[in-house]
């Protein structure tokens, strides 16, 4: 008796012990007013070398650590690229040389002047490391080998870069704006330079930028934590601090966020986002990402390249019954392949779900008794939700769909083998210009099996056009921005009548914050989040 | 010749304490070295059959054939299998796993940070389980049959088989979200982080010795918890094995004999009955806290807490071979230490195992 006595006298005590706890965590239900604290699913950086990464998470850290040449102004994102560290450029006249002046009286966070030799020594390592994210510098001709004439400060305020040929300065200005485009301190960044690695062991944990804020320690899969750098030449910093936290749960985010133990969750499910919509003290904020989820249809099939069973199929696609169900909130109707937000954007949605239209359509082809086609899918949910959408409104018409489901590599394995019927998809730009997806979508300079273009996507589905590749072509060297963006409308609009690809949604991302959260802006489909604007 | 016969033979007849006791310790460390050993080639056999390419993984897809085969070279992935082995081996004894390709930092790094998380959290739920385990295994078994019997029972059962991130989640919901008497997912509430400077890398005993309460406090709202979850399990698992080692004991001979004699109840239980029970019971609770000890993953998840049990599962999913192999090294290490510990404890509570 005695014992059961302390057992239960020993059972109290620690059920006193719980809410001895309670001052603490109680008392500071609110973080800090000059502190950010952020839960987000940050497991995918791999790195912090601005050089090296690309991933949204590793992107989101380089927007606010390092400065670009050419930059985005988080207050009017669709004004397009505007003056960085570059105060000014100048194209030459032939088009391939592009002069850019350095803004001064910046410095680095180790109090090193920013220069145009640092602009260099930036850019000529993107090239020299080779890490994936180097194409998108690479492609306008930079190599190891000619490095040294094509990327160069002639002063310490003068950066001349040279290109292969002549390209719109709008896709050369755009691409300058990507996290691989980011200009490192060179001073300190050859300091730790080890074998010839340009400092790439040293910069993968550590920082060397003029951004707003410094890195303070990166704890990998568990958080980041960054510090005000001083005088922004951007603007002011009203948070100090900021603290990304991973957390990958999105109960747990919106247990956090609700609690005011963090400021902003990321990655809240449909479901938590809804529960939360009652809350006086948290506010949901939509901003539109670059990803577009699409079918297309292999064209080296006798049916599908019937161009009225492509134009039936479109209409058989219940875009607004899927946004409006197992999408809702994650993802919008958008019928074109740039994203919206990009420049070239275009909002035209010629089509919606009509079996009538569909099977009239596939009368004319004759093809009025219905076939047979397999969708090919990766086993994700909302791709496999697609899919079993896209066979239960083919089968109104009389098509008979088979689901194909399998991991990434045997789905893509089979579409870059041109190995398919029709292909249920999304597809990410790379890059903040229309190029980026103008060029896989729309552009197939050769469309023979041999030539193996597996990275274009017109190529995959065997779509033979070379007026459409003509077109891209002369896009991506346009000189007026605003000529260009027009002739991006143009493709596009034909694009939405002839191709084998139905673009059917565009995902948004919900940011939900807490209700005194001003000014966060997660970049939408161009670009990264920033920091320095938010206010609490 | 028949001279060291003899002296052999001696030696047989009269062998000194300290000997055998060296010859016993020999015996060990050479057992713990063997089984080290194999569990190294296991995982090394491991990390060479697994489709992965750990070049490709290093130099990135985009990387020149130069580059790659560069790499390839000075993994010496060009060398026989038994030479990568001893090229492995000599690695290992001197703590480098090599880089982790998620992390991009050296794999005994990660461990050396991740592990700490993990320890911390296992030893309290460890001792959790046992202080509240043991003492319900044993009215458990005293009351066989009877109400405090089936309620220990049935407690045992729920813990058994309620999933961890159900009782994960609706423990957050609660005791965090509702009653705010603990502190939500992470180890320290998000602005306390990177204050004190890491010595174990276990924040419990880390603010202790920087001196910092507020900090102490903070970390015991966010551990108490996912330790009391992970605790429960063990608990469940302790108290059924405590029944029915007790109820064994309760049955035999020497205990009517101890009744018999006239002893309290109380000694006849705590003292004899429970006494003869430690010694299997040594071995339950190291396998517990040997299995806590890996990780558990889906509540390190839900608790945001980056254990050893997050790092292996992420780097098994990226494919990042190093942390995979180094994680499983300390993992194996682990469970043959605390096996070695198991083994000791025997012979201090058992003296016919000395």
């Amino acid at each position: 008796m005695r014992f059961q006595r302390s057992l239960l006298a020993a059972a109290l005590s620690t059920a006193l012990a719980l809410p001895m706890t309670m001052p603490f965590t109680q008392a500071e239900a609110a973080t800090p007013p000059n502190m950010l604290v952020i839960a987000n699913r940050i497991d995918d950086i791999v790195s912090l070398d601005p050089h090296e990464m690309f991933e949204f998470a590793g992107t989101d850290y380089a927007n606010n650590v390092y400065d670009t040449l050419v930059v985005f102004d988080p207050a009017d994102l669709s004004s397009g690229y505007q003056p960085g560290l570059a105060e000014s450029w100048s194209v030459s006249e032939d088009g391939k040389t592009f002069t850019f002046k350095m803004r001064s009286g910046i410095s680095f966070h180790s109090g090193n002047p920013v220069t145009a030799k640092d602009a260099e020594y930036s850019l000529r390592r993107v090239v020299a490391l080779e890490k994936t994210p180097s194409f998108i510098l690479t492609q306008f001709g930079f190599n190891k080998e000619n490095m040294a004439e094509t990327i160069r400060a002639t002063d310490d305020g003068t950066l001349v870069i040279t290109t292969d040929k002549k390209y719109a300065p709008s896709f050369v200005l755009n691409c300058f704006t990507a996290a691989v485009a980011s200009i490192v301190d060179s001073k300190t960044v050859q300091e730790h330079e080890k074998d010839g690695d340009w400092g790439n062991e040293w910069l993968r944990t550590n920082s060397a930028g003029s951004g707003a804020y410094k890195l303070i320690n990166w704890k990998p899969n568990e958080s980041y934590s960054l510090q005000a750098a001083g005088d922004y030449w951007r603007g002011d910093v009203a948070m100090q601090r900021v603290i990304v936290r991973h957390i990958a749960e999105s109960s747990a985010q919106r247990l956090l966020l609700e609690k005011g133990d963090v400021d902003v969750a990321r990655n809240l499910s449909p479901e938590d986002v809804a529960g939360l919509s009652s809350d006086e003290n948290v506010k949901v904020e939509d901003t539109l990402r670059g990803r577009i989820m699409y079918i297309s249809m292999n064209q080296k099939d006798p049916v599908l390249s019937k161009p009225k069973v492509v134009e039936a199929l479109k209409y058989l696609i219940d875009y607004k019954g899927m946004e409006g169900s197992f999408l809702k909130g994650q993802y919008t109707v958008h019928q074109a392949f740039l994203p919206l937000t990009y420049m070239g954007e275009l909002k035209d949605q010629p089509y919606s779900f009509d079996v009538d239209k569909a099977k009239a359509l596939l009368a004319e082809a004759g093809e009025g008794d219905g076939f047979e086609v397999e969708l090919i899918v990766r086993n994700a949910q909302e791709r496999v939700e697609i899919a079993q959408s896209l066979q239960n409104t083919f089968a109104q018409a009389g098509i008979t769909a088979t689901i194909t489901q399998g991991t990434g590599k045997q789905i893509l394995g089979k579409y870059r083998s041109r190995d398919f019927q029709i292909y249920v998809g999304a597809w990410g730009p790379d890059y903040p210009d229309p190029h980026t997806n103008a060029d896989t979508f729309a552009n197939n300079p050769d469309n023979s099996d041999e030539a193996q273009l597996t990275g274009k996507l017109a190529w995959r589905n065997a779509w033979d056009i070379p007026e459409m590749t003509r077109r891209t072509d002369a896009a991506v060297q346009e000189t007026d921005a605003k000529v260009r963006a027009q002739m991006y409308v143009d493709i596009q609009k034909d694009f939405q009548k002839v191709a084998p690809f139905a673009p059917m949604f565009q995902k948004v991302e919900q940011n939900v914050m807490r209700a005194n959260v001003n000014g966060f802006n997660p970049g939408a489909a161009i670009t990264a989040v920033f920091y320095w604007p938010v206010t609490k | 010749m028949t001279d060291t016969l003899g002296t052999a033979g001696r030696r047989r007849g009269a062998t000194p304490p300290l000997f055998k006791l060296a010859r016993a310790l020999a015996a060990t460390l050479l057992s713990v070295l063997l089984t080290i050993i194999g569990l190294l080639f296991v995982t090394f056999l491991i990390g060479r059959v697994m489709p992965v390419d750990p070049v490709l993984a290093i130099v990135g897809e985009r990387a020149s054939q130069e580059m790659y085969e560069a790499a390839y070279r000075s993994l010496g992935l060009d060398q026989p299998l038994y030479v990568q082995f001893w090229i492995f081996l000599k690695s290992v004894a001197v703590g480098d796993f090599g880089m982790s390709t998620l992390t991009a930092r050296p794999v005994a790094e990660d461990v050396l940070r991740v592990f700490p998380a993990t320890l911390e959290l296992a030893t309290l739920a460890t001792i959790i389980g046992v202080c509240f385990g043991v003492p319900m295994g044993v009215i458990s078994a005293v009351h066989e049959g009877r109400w405090p019997d089936h309620l220990v029972r049935l407690f045992g059962l729920f813990g058994y088989s309620m999933p961890v991130f159900w009782i994960g989640l609706m423990g957050l919901l609660v005791f965090y979200g509702i009653l705010g008497w603990v502190g939500g997912p992470g180890r320290l509430d998000i602005y306390y982080e990177d204050i004190i400077p890491p010595v174990t890398g276990m924040i419990l005993i880390d603010s202790l010795i920087a001196g910092d309460m507020t900090i102490f406090w903070n970390a015991v709202s966010h551990i108490i918890l996912p330790a009391s979850i992970l605790g429960y399990y063990s608990l469940a698992y302790i108290s059924r094995m405590t029944r029915s080692f007790m109820l064994e004991q309760l049955s035999q001979e020497y205990i009517t004999t101890a009744r018999v004699k006239g002893l309290s109840e109380r000694a006849v239980i705590w003292r004899h009955a429970l006494g003869n029970v430690m010694i299997p019971l040594i071995t339950v609770v190291a396998l517990s806290y040997a299995t806590l000890l890996e990780g558990s993953v889906l509540t390190e998840v839900i608790f945001a807490w980056p254990g050893i049990g997050q790092y292996i599962t992420n780097a098994l999913l990226s494919a990042d071979l190093n942390a995979v192999l180094g994680g499983t090294v300390v993992v194996g290490l682990v469970f043959i230490l605390l096996n070695l510990l198991s083994d000791l404890l025997y012979k201090i509570v058992d003296p016919r195992a000395r």
